[in-house]
């Protein structure tokens, strides 16, 4: 019962996906669409804006109003979609390379106006689409295609870049935590405001492989390990919950209530 | 009595945008263009407009096509640099087929150039900026009148071919303050975008499928809600979604720009003047145009046989009607603010030149070519006919 309703909201005819067995984006999806049931968000109302990688086919999956846009600028587009849509669920899906390097402007600057936007980032930790180069999220001293001798660079932390750039709704979860993620993103989608939420997620083809980690459940297996809840202990683990969620004036409900003083919004 | 107004060349961009039906309106500042800005941020929240400026002009063309896919009309305005960057939005929006009006106020290039100085530089940028095979319309108006008359057109090209549209102006029309009357609003047409309640509870909308009373005119963009659909920058078949056959991608890039080529001779605008018995034919447009019109009305009273010929509409060119009146022409007369990047193609919509003599005048430091100097090429070719 549950599993075909949640079939209804994927569109008929495009599958399989472009995604590699083992791959965590599916997870992500699956839990995602489990929190628009949840919400019996109606499909006519939600939008949901991706760019370009792995994980931005997604909206092609999906029976909703979707957008597949460019490279890193998929938050630019949906903040157009959402002023244009005020009444509409506007959702950014994409990976850690798209949204946080070539979209990062876009990114902390969607954090900093509040626009009522989810942002899901499905972070792998590489640019897979391309075969795995390091991005923004590599760890330091991990191997990729264009760090062959490890990773000199220190890595983005997400949740925190979206803490300091001012986003309102703030959490971080993985595929290795279903229900919790199925959580966190309802939360997120309820949330008034911009909300990011960092998913660890797997792509054994390409992180695993370089990394002794090279089947799906070796990757399943280092999100349990390292990683833990905020409010327990752990020695240099991954923190997944949420970190912040806070009430704030929203972009347009401002822009609206000051713009309509002057008695000429609808 | 039509309302006399006194406006500046960005005011009335701005001003003729909303006319238009523009509700978004994205934009990051930049000289020659920031007071399109300006007005938007003011005047948009009157008609229940958004106006945002954007940290940079990449996510301001983004956030245009954005919400112009989701069925608002939208506009962007920058200059040079900012539409530089805006190319690859461009060329999206070209692919998705959003309509969306762009506008280009020319400064000195390439790079900063100077940005206080007018120029025509971005012909062929305009054209060919984005990758790929495409066509594009581009309209760039010579006085605050036309500018006004003029974005109202280009908001309607946009939602006819489904395309975005590029509205280019030069420093000098941007900041040029020209009184005219306002058209009277029945005077205006202009085109709807349709609601997603147009659509029947079973019709499934296949948002990137033809006419069919005139191919290859696409269908009207229909608004996101009930539509569902699916756009995306790979190549796509009607429904929307990727397919990468060579089959359907040669069809669709093909009727891409088919939509725009078999389309020119309506799409074109463009003035003439004294061009019956023109045995010398000026050619010029934007902000240059004006002091050609000045240069043809001096050598006409001297009794020269020199004619206009003004294109309004950038590209696709006006190849027919400019064919037409250089027909009897001995010599072109071709004056552009830069180095011949009309004049390249002109030549080449000419195909035969039949004897004809081409002679180009061309200024790039940032002043503008005065109806003197047009006037002095006039008088030599007349010598030398």
């Amino acid at each position: 019962m549950r599993t075909q309703r949640l079939l209804s909201y994927l569109r008929p005819g495009r599958w399989p996906s472009v995604w590699c067995p083992g791959c965590g984006n599916g997870i992500v999806l699956k839990t995602f669409l489990e929190a628009v049931d949840r919400l019996s968000i109606p499909k006519e109302k939600i939008a949901v804006v991706s760019g370009i990688g792995c994980s931005s086919r997604v909206t092609g999956y999906m029976d909703f109003n979707t957008l597949h846009t460019l490279h890193g600028r998929a938050v630019a587009f949906a903040t157009g979609v959402k002023l244009a849509k005020p009444d509409f669920e506007v959702v950014v899906m994409g990976g850690d390379g798209d949204l946080l390097a070539i979209g990062g402007n876009h990114f902390i600057h969607a954090c900093k106006r509040n626009l009522d936007l989810t942002i899901v980032i499905f972070n792998n930790m590489i640019y897979a689409m391309t075969g795995g180069q390091v991005s923004p999220t590599t760890p330091s001293f991990f191997q990729t295609p264009t760090t062959p001798r490890g990773n000199f660079e220190r890595s983005f932390d997400a949740v925190s870049l979206a803490l300091a750039a001012g986003a309102t709704f703030v959490a971080r979860s993985t595929v290795y935590h279903y229900d919790h993620l199925v959580q966190v993103l309802e939360r997120a989608l309820k949330h008034k405001g911009t909300s990011v939420v960092d998913v660890l997620t797997g792509c054994p083809t390409y992180f695993g492989r370089y990394n002794n980690m090279p089947t799906p459940s070796s990757v399943m297996e280092f999100f349990k390990t390292h990683t833990c809840f905020i409010e327990e202990e752990g020695e240099g683990k991954i923190k997944i919950g949420i970190f912040k969620e806070s009430e704030e004036p929203e972009f347009y409900s401002l822009y609206k209530e000051i713009t309509s003083k002057e008695g000429a919004m609808e | 009595m039509p309302e006399m107004v006194f406006l500046q060349g960005n005011e009335a961009c701005a001003l003729g945008a909303i006319k238009a039906g523009c509700r978004f309106f994205a934009a990051y500042p930049i000289t020659p263009s920031t007071e399109i800005a300006e007005v938007m941020a003011r005047e948009l929240p009157k008609v229940g407009g958004v106006f945002l400026q954007m940290e940079d002009e990449i996510a301001s063309a983004s956030a245009v096509v954005g919400a112009s896919l989701a069925g608002v009309k939208a506009m962007t305005a920058t200059s040079g640099p900012g539409f530089s960057l805006m190319q690859e939005v461009i060329g999206y929006a070209v692919m998705t087929e959003t309509p969306c009006v762009f506008v280009n106020v020319m400064r000195v290039g390439p790079s900063t150039g100077i940005p206080t100085k007018p120029s025509q530089g971005d012909i062929m940028q305009v054209r060919w900026g984005t990758h790929g095979d495409h066509a594009i319309i581009a309209i760039y108006p010579s006085t605050v009148e036309e500018v006004y008359r003029h974005i109202i057109t280009a908001f309607n090209l946009s939602e006819e071919y489904r395309t975005p549209v590029i509205f280019l102006m030069d420093e000098t029309l941007a900041h040029l303050r020209e009184s005219f009357f306002l058209p009277r609003d029945e005077d205006i047409f202009v085109v709807e975008r349709l609601k997603d309640s147009f659509l029947s509870e079973e019709e499934m909308f296949l948002p990137f499928s033809e006419s069919e009373y005139a191919e290859p005119t696409p269908l009207p963009l229909v608004e996101m809600g009930r539509t569902r659909f699916h756009v995306s920058g790979l190549v796509h078949d009607e429904s929307g979604f990727p397919f990468t056959s060579p089959d359907i991608a040669e069809k669709l890039i093909r009727r891409l720009v088919n939509k725009i080529r078999l389309h020119a001779d309506e799409i074109a605008l463009y003035e003439e003047y004294e061009t019956e018995d023109a045995e010398i034919l000026v050619v010029a447009y934007g902000i240059v145009a004006r002091s050609a019109l000045k240069a043809v009305k001096i050598a006409r009273r001297d009794g020269i046989k020199v004619g206009l010929f003004k294109p309004i509409t950038i590209w696709p060119v006006p190849a027919s009607a400019f064919k037409r009146v250089a027909e009897k022409a001995h010599v072109i007369i071709i004056a552009e603010m830069n180095l011949g990047q009309y004049a390249r193609e002109l030549t080449f919509v000419l195909e035969d030149r039949k004897g004809k003599v081409i002679r180009t005048l061309n200024k790039v430091g940032g002043e503008l070519i005065t109806p003197e100097e047009i006037l002095d090429v006039i008088t030599e070719t007349q010598v030398e006919i």
